[in-house]
């Protein structure tokens, strides 16, 4: 497999960007895949943007996803989406929080892990790998509520092709 | 989950476990955004780590940790190799006895920066070794390359890792079979570390000696590599260029640096010869490309217009295309701000309210600078505010001095504000000058480190505490005040009122901690009255 998988995530300060991208690239490494992951995070604190990029195939040089080479942008929040899309490669696939029904989701802490799920679905790794992330990369008392909420996000996007 | 042999580690994760492995003994540092997770990381993996008040006491703590032969890092951000500088060139003349590698976390594009200067230029102007990673493999095994040239060559290395190197994750395999270093022990070399001109003059002759045999060495040096290909391009790369360099054009031939200060320049030569074009991709400073057409050799650049900013992927491909249209602009994010319930907002409602002239710092409060505030006037480098607004007070007439006030954060203050506050004793503007220092008890712009005004080392654990207002009233200073800032009264307005019309020299000490470390402070208070309450512990540091 010569492709390389381009995933940008974008969110503000808080919202658990980089843990998405932390559980993303742990599920590419558990599937035998060359991963990369970038992040800028400087001043992720003060609830500004906070994007990062992860990729993943037989072999990846750049850590940085080329702008209008994503193949999937997840966005967070709603007004991150146009500064962003710029990101995406033509054809290439947006998930916005609108991809998860809000009110099913455990709590609202768990829309990253819901819009993993739902980014699950196009992606060739197994459900038991993203569970198992799920389950080492958080504490044990979220596992439940995290796995629910994948398995929402996961389900969404598998009805809806 | 990791497996043991095959890890996904950030740069700085991977440099602090080559550390630990290596038995590096001593790690000091300052906090700075990329370097910071280095000395966190080194200290989970049970390494000892330390941050010092600044990046020269953190050199030099690591200078004396390799005059006793141990093996010692240093870690800090691009300019804090600035304040630095002074050891680090002399440190080139005496050498070290142990293991020095001095990593510098540089910042292109300035994620998290005030300027985006190129610390390769150090290497040159000490006259140190340099090794440039590229990703987290090399982090870890130039780690061991750094430790192991700096004990041949009896020498500090300078490390230098940019943004995209420290914060990307990519995998890493660790050597199976770590070794372990001599032990400490101090041996006299009174000519060879006492720096008066009779021992510098032959000093300085042994350091050019020893950078002509690494240069010698480092042509047939591993550390760098040629991948091969077409002919038809050749590209000369080091650090993350060497990825962006990779992807936008697969097909060329390329020579990877990673020894990048004293260059092969005979290695360089023969590639050059047998590419027929070839271009040189860096970030930053057209570092490489002039020493090597300095040498004779004739390469080409790239155009002025990619000297701003980081590289990537299309800019890679933009450079070897001589494409010198303008670039698309990104759009804006959204900027940060100052949290909500900072304390800081109050401060700098008071200031704008005030039509002060406010000579910023580094930190969390150079957000006052945005709207809704818009209340700072300056900020140049860690600890300037007291420089800049004394010089200011000075100058500028009456009605305009009179406004002037300095503004600094705790770290800030202990790095390199505790000079500029012996400034304004000694020589005291004619109406006096106005000090706020915002106090919340971290660092917190670089992620809630502690500093010595905290009482708590690296580690969170008890130890000496610098208080602020009593180094302050021993200087002299008799307005010294310390206050809770509070929204719904106008108790800081008034007392910065009092101050700026008193016409003496005045410190408000605004103190509250930072609000997204409340949790945290209070279990370090916690453990702090365990320790010291239990009658079988240890007798607490003074």
């Amino acid at each position: 497999m010569t492709k390389i998988n381009n995933i940008v995530v974008a969110g503000l300060g808080g919202q658990g960007v980089l843990k998405g991208t932390d559980i993303l690239a742990d599920v590419a490494l558990r599937a035998g895949y060359d991963v990369k992951k970038s992040e800028i995070k400087g001043m992720s604190q003060r609830g500004g943007s906070v994007t990062g990029d992860v990729r993943f195939g037989h072999r990846v040089h750049s850590p940085m996803v080329p702008a209008g080479e994503a193949d999937f942008l997840l966005v967070l929040e709603p007004t991150q989406v146009e500064p962003h899309r710029y990101m995406l490669r033509p054809g290439g696939i947006l998930i916005t929080p609108e991809a998860v029904p809000a009110d099913q989701l455990p709590n609202k802490k768990t829309l990253n892990v819901a819009l993993l799920g739902a980014l699950s679905a196009h992606l060739p790794m197994a459900e038991e790998l993203w569970l198992a992330s799920l389950h080492s990369g958080f504490a044990e008392s979220f596992f439940d509520g995290n796995r629910k909420a994948f398995l929402i996000g996961r389900a969404g996007q598998k009805q809806g092709k | 989950m990791n497996e043991p042999n095959r890890l996904l580690l950030s740069g700085d994760e991977a440099i602090a476990l080559a550390a630990r492995h290596a038995g590096v003994a001593l790690g000091a540092g300052y906090p700075g955004t990329p370097s910071t997770e280095i000395l966190e990381h080194f200290s989970e993996l049970g390494g000892h780590a330390q941050w010092s008040p600044n990046e020269k006491v953190a050199l030099e703590v690591t200078i004396g940790a390799a005059f006793g032969g141990a093996r010692a890092i240093c870690t800090m951000k691009h300019v804090g190799l600035n304040v630095a500088s002074d050891p680090l060139f002399t440190a080139a003349y005496t050498g070290v006895s142990g293991a020095l590698v001095v990593v510098s976390a540089d910042d292109p594009g300035m994620a998290s920066s005030q300027n985006e200067q190129d610390n390769r230029r150090y290497a040159v102007a000490a006259g140190l070794p340099m090794l440039e990673p590229s990703d987290s493999q090399e982090a870890y095994d130039f780690m061991w390359a750094a430790i192991e040239i700096s004990e041949r060559w009896k020498i500090p290395v300078l490390y230098r890792a940019t943004t995209r190197v420290c914060h990307s994750y990519t995998i890493v395999q660790p050597r199976e079979n770590p070794a372990a270093p001599k032990p400490a022990n101090f041996e006299r070399d009174i000519r060879g570390r006492v720096m008066i001109p009779a021992y510098a003059r032959p000093a300085h002759r042994r350091l050019r000696q020893k950078l002509a045999e690494m240069q010698e060495w480092n042509e047939t040096c591993a550390l760098n590599h040629i991948v091969e290909g077409d002919h038809s391009l050749g590209i000369i790369t080091s650090g993350i260029s060497f990825m962006h360099a990779r992807e936008a054009a697969p097909e060329a031939r390329v020579l990877k640096l990673g020894f990048t200060h004293p260059l092969p320049m005979k290695k360089i030569a023969r590639f050059v010869k047998a590419v027929s074009r070839c271009v040189v991709i860096e970030e930053g400073d057209p570092y490489l490309v002039e020493a090597i057409r300095a040498a004779g050799i004739s390469v080409e650049g790239k155009a002025d217009m990619y000297r701003f900013g980081e590289l990537d992927v299309p800019r890679v491909r933009r450079i070897l295309n001589n494409d010198l249209s303008l670039e698309p602009a990104k759009p804006p994010g959204k900027p940060p701000q100052l949290c909500d319930a900072c304390q800081y907002r109050i401060v700098f409602e008071a200031l704008r309210k005030r039509d002060c002239i406010v000579a910023g710092d580094i930190g969390c409060y150079t957000l006052g600078v945005l709207q809704p505030f818009e209340a700072i006037d300056s900020c140049v480098c860690m600890g300037a505010s007291l420089g800049v607004g004394l010089g200011l007070r000075h100058v500028l007439p009456p009605d305009q001095a009179r406004r002037v006030v300095s503004v600094i954060g705790d770290s800030t203050f202990v790095h390199s504000g505790i000079s500029g506050l012996v400034e304004m004793v000694y020589n005291p503007p004619p109406n006096g000058h106005v000090l706020i220092i915002l106090d919340n008890s971290t660092t917190a712009m670089t992620g809630h480190q502690e500093h010595p005004g905290t009482g708590r080392t690296l580690a969170h654990e008890p130890t000496g505490k610098v208080v602020i207002e009593d180094l302050a009233r021993s200087l002299g200073i008799r307005r010294v005040h310390v206050i809770e800032p509070h929204f719904g009264t106008d108790e800081f307005d008034r007392l910065l009122t009092e101050c700026l019309e008193s016409n003496e020299l005045a410190v408000i000490i605004a103190r509250r901690p930072c609000i997204l470390i409340a949790k945290q402070l209070k279990q370090y208070e916690a453990a702090q009255c365990e320790c010291t309450a239990a009658p079988s512990a240890a007798p607490s540091p003074a």
